[in-house]
């Protein structure tokens, strides 16, 4: 969080920088089955993030020493693409990458019926090839989709999605400048069926009413989102 | 990529089409799968293309740095071609570290760019001796059905030549399209059932033997070759799949046009 107040952010009219009104999602599109060679597979691009997400499995353990003899394990590994943003990053080893794979497996292995595969692995691969804001929500959305598309049972999909404040305004899913120059940062991944959370982060500043405008933000546009990954799967032609 | 176990009922079966001339798929022996080629898909890079031949998906970007030109070269910008295959691409290839065979992707690739010429690195030079741009084409697979050489030099040509410089964001001028003077092309060949086959699956490739890649430029000029994996091959099966990849070249060229 920058918090460069100076920054206007939001018009006279209450609109911010890209015309939304401040519980408006960006435009979303999900496609399943896009990569021939993975069990499932899902793009999906919200706003300008392009996520793809590939699920390979349920598949041997190996090293054997990460098996769990009572339950199957999910290895994740999320990578934000080097031409992904814009300026280049460089490919290789990085903590930012490590920790959103972390909570992003721990977000998975709350709602896989992990219990069905002992001994096996799920591999889930988060590509992301276009950044804007909010691509750790992106791939966790995006990989529960991936997941369904490869058939492989889930108590509920997980949507994430970030609201956060602008010039003391709270806004639902930030954009890059929102990101940037915005007071706080709240992203949470909600399960659409029983309204449960199975992730969850923030920095930032936050009164108690601001928490509160920016969980409900996050939890209506989850049950949006929702609609669409339903739509993606049932239409996928795969 | 850990080793893979290649079964020898696969290298049977591919063995018994060659005798007949066929493929696993049904194609010929230099037939080609069905070629995609998309540009500007990627709205963060300074160019993109993404290539899709058969079920083999490669992405393309291209980004600007600003660099001090090498003490020895202070007129001269820089290229680099940089290679990644992660998990997502494939059940067999693996994260950490890039493999040998990634590296190799990346640095053959790079070779037939390169060697071509067709990027003036003397015109990437902004200030002699202070400022030069450093392009970096990075080549991401996103599915490996076989074949990524070919797809990921397909892809590079194709996203730098559809690359601006982002001369304004730099402040360093106005921007402009990247000059991109020719077109190389590489054409792969994989030795399965005993002979060579163009544009192989990536179960030809686990069923196959040595694999050569061959980059000509505009006049078929020779740019790049590449000998990969263990096996002997003639100067006969050679002139063979030159004569092919002259060929088959040149359709490509047009496509990148």
């Amino acid at each position: 969080m920058g918090g460069y107040g100076d920054v206007q952010m939001i018009d006279e009219n209450g609109l911010r920088m890209d015309g939304r009104k401040p519980g408006d999602l960006r435009p979303i599109s999900i496609e399943t089955g896009v990569i021939p060679v993975a069990d499932g597979s899902c793009r999906m691009v919200w706003g300008t993030n392009e996520a793809i997400v590939a699920v390979y499995g349920p598949m041997e353990a190996h090293p054997r020493k990460i098996q769990r003899q009572d339950r199957a394990v999910i290895d994740v590994a999320y990578n934000m693409a080097p031409f992904s943003t814009t300026d280049r990053i460089r490919p290789g080893f990085n903590r930012r990458s490590r920790e959103i794979s972390k909570v992003t497996k721990d977000a998975l292995e709350s709602v896989v019926l992990l219990e069905l595969y002992p001994r096996s692995k799920i591999r889930v691969s988060i590509e992301i090839v276009s950044a804007e804001a909010g691509t750790r929500c992106v791939g966790l959305t995006a990989a529960s989709v991936a997941l369904a598309d490869a058939g492989i049972p889930m108590t509920d999909m997980v949507i994430s999605v970030a609201s956060g404040k602008v010039n003391d305004v709270v806004v639902c899913d930030l954009n890059k400048e929102e990101d940037n120059y915005g007071e706080a940062d709240l992203p949470m991944g909600i399960l659409p069926n029983t309204g449960e959370l199975v992730f969850l982060q923030m920095d930032g500043d936050l009164s108690p009413d601001e928490f509160k405008q920016a969980w409900d933000y996050n939890v209506d546009a989850a049950m949006e989102v929702h609609k669409l990954m339903i739509d993606a799967l049932k239409g996928g032609d795969n | 990529m850990s080793a893979p176990t290649v079964p020898n009922l696969l290298r049977d079966h591919l063995a018994d089409l060659a005798q007949n001339d066929s493929r696993l798929d049904g194609r010929e022996q230099f037939g080609a799968r069905e070629l995609k080629l998309e540009t500007g898909i990627l709205p963060r890079a300074e160019g993109s293309a993404r290539v899709t031949m058969g079920n083999t998906i490669v992405l393309a970007g291209v980004k600007f740095q600003l660099m001090t030109p090498y003490p020895d070269r202070p007129n001269q910008g820089g290229l680099m071609c940089s290679c990644e295959v992660r998990p997502i691409a494939g059940r067999h290839w693996e994260a950490g570290p890039p493999s040998p065979e990634a590296i190799e992707l990346g640095r053959v690739v790079d070779r037939g760019i390169r060697e071509s010429g067709c990027i003036d690195v003397d015109d990437l030079c902004i200030i002699p001796g202070e400022k030069a741009w450093q392009v970096i084409l990075d080549l991401h697979a996103i599915s490996d059905d076989g074949n990524l050489f070919d797809a990921f030099a397909l892809a590079g040509i194709a996203a730098l030549r559809s690359a601006t410089v982002p001369a304004e964001r730099f402040e360093v001028g106005q921007d402009s399209p990247l000059k991109v003077s020719k077109k190389p092309i590489m054409c792969s060949y994989h030795k399965v059932g005993g002979r060579f086959v163009y544009d192989a699956s990536y179960k030809e490739e686990l069923g196959g033997d040595e694999r050569i890649h061959i980059t000509l430029g505009d006049d078929d000029h020779v740019h790049s070759l590449q000998k990969g994996l263990k096996g002997i091959f003639t100067a006969e099966e050679f002139e063979e799949i030159m004569e092919h990849a002259k060929t088959r070249c040149a359709e490509l060229r047009k496509i990148v046009d």
